[in-house]
């Protein structure tokens, strides 16, 4: 006979059985460039601060922004990207060393208007109590081991992260 | 980056971009009592649609918004926080 352990208790109480409700805010972050890292994370980091429950989804390319590693060296992509400020023609971008030229460039900006990097924000997501779910489908696919991530995080499926986002009052695919 | 006076805390925001005045903001209010009062000096043009905001997610009571051109400022009361 199998012996069936009981479920774990959910994370957080369901939305009708909490007597205050905060708002809650469930993103999805499925792009792993420098330029498409920022948009996720500024939302949470301001749902954060404005009181809300706040979640990210990091799937597919967007889990390099969880990634130990990688999210110091997100990318800017020049080639198929015509609102690049350069004057060139979009095809040059593929050229070697556009992207990274490209990405310098955006970082230079960055600094410059004084934006955190990547690193700096996900310590205010920690600070701030914004769930990190890394997809896992995706640490399969893309052979990305647990100690591979920042600490942090929850390695969860999508029902984990639906269960979450099922009582969201504001859903994002980013 | 704060600096408290007999009737409120001063907050500098000038030269921050979203999401750190909003940021900074609900920082500094954690560590205020209700009914205390935050004035915010930001130069983020987008400041005078978020801070306005800010005050309403948070249950906070905005009390003035001025825009001074190259600078905003904010005065904000804390409410019971929510």
């Amino acid at each position: 006979m199998t012996t069936v352990t009981a479920a774990p208790a959910p994370s957080v109480a369901p939305r009708h059985e909490q007597a205050t409700r905060p708002r809650r805010l469930a993103l999805v972050a499925s792009k792993g460039t420098l330029d498409g890292a920022y948009p996720p994370l500024i939302l949470a980091a301001t749902a954060a601060s404005l009181g809300w429950e706040v979640g990210i989804f990091f799937t597919f390319y967007g889990l390099d922004i969880l990634h130990r590693k990688k999210h110091r060296k997100l990318k800017v992509p020049p080639l198929g990207n015509p609102a690049m400020p350069v004057p060139m023609p979009n095809l040059l971008g593929a050229l070697p060393g556009m992207t990274a030229a490209a990405t310098a460039m955006m970082r230079r900006w960055m600094k410059r208007a004084g934006l955190p990097d990547v690193a700096t924000f996900l310590d205010m997501m920690r600070e701030s109590g914004v769930r990190l779910y890394a997809c896992s489908t995706t640490m399969g696919v893309m052979g990305v081991e647990a100690n591979d991530l920042v600490d942090g995080v929850t390695i969860a499926g999508a029902a984990a992260f639906l269960d979450f986002a099922a009582e969201a009052d504001v859903s994002m695919f980013v | 980056m704060t600096h408290t006076t007999d009737t409120h805390t001063d907050l500098d925001c000038k030269g921050l971009l979203c999401p750190l005045p909003v940021y900074r903001a609900a920082q500094a209010m954690g560590k205020l009592a209700p009914g205390q009062m935050l004035r915010i000096e930001c130069t983020d043009r987008g400041s005078l649609e978020d801070f306005p905001a800010f005050a309403r997610q948070r249950g906070h009571t905005l009390l003035s918004a001025e825009d001074r051109g190259s600078v905003q400022v904010f005065l904000i009361k804390k409410g019971g926080d929510r």
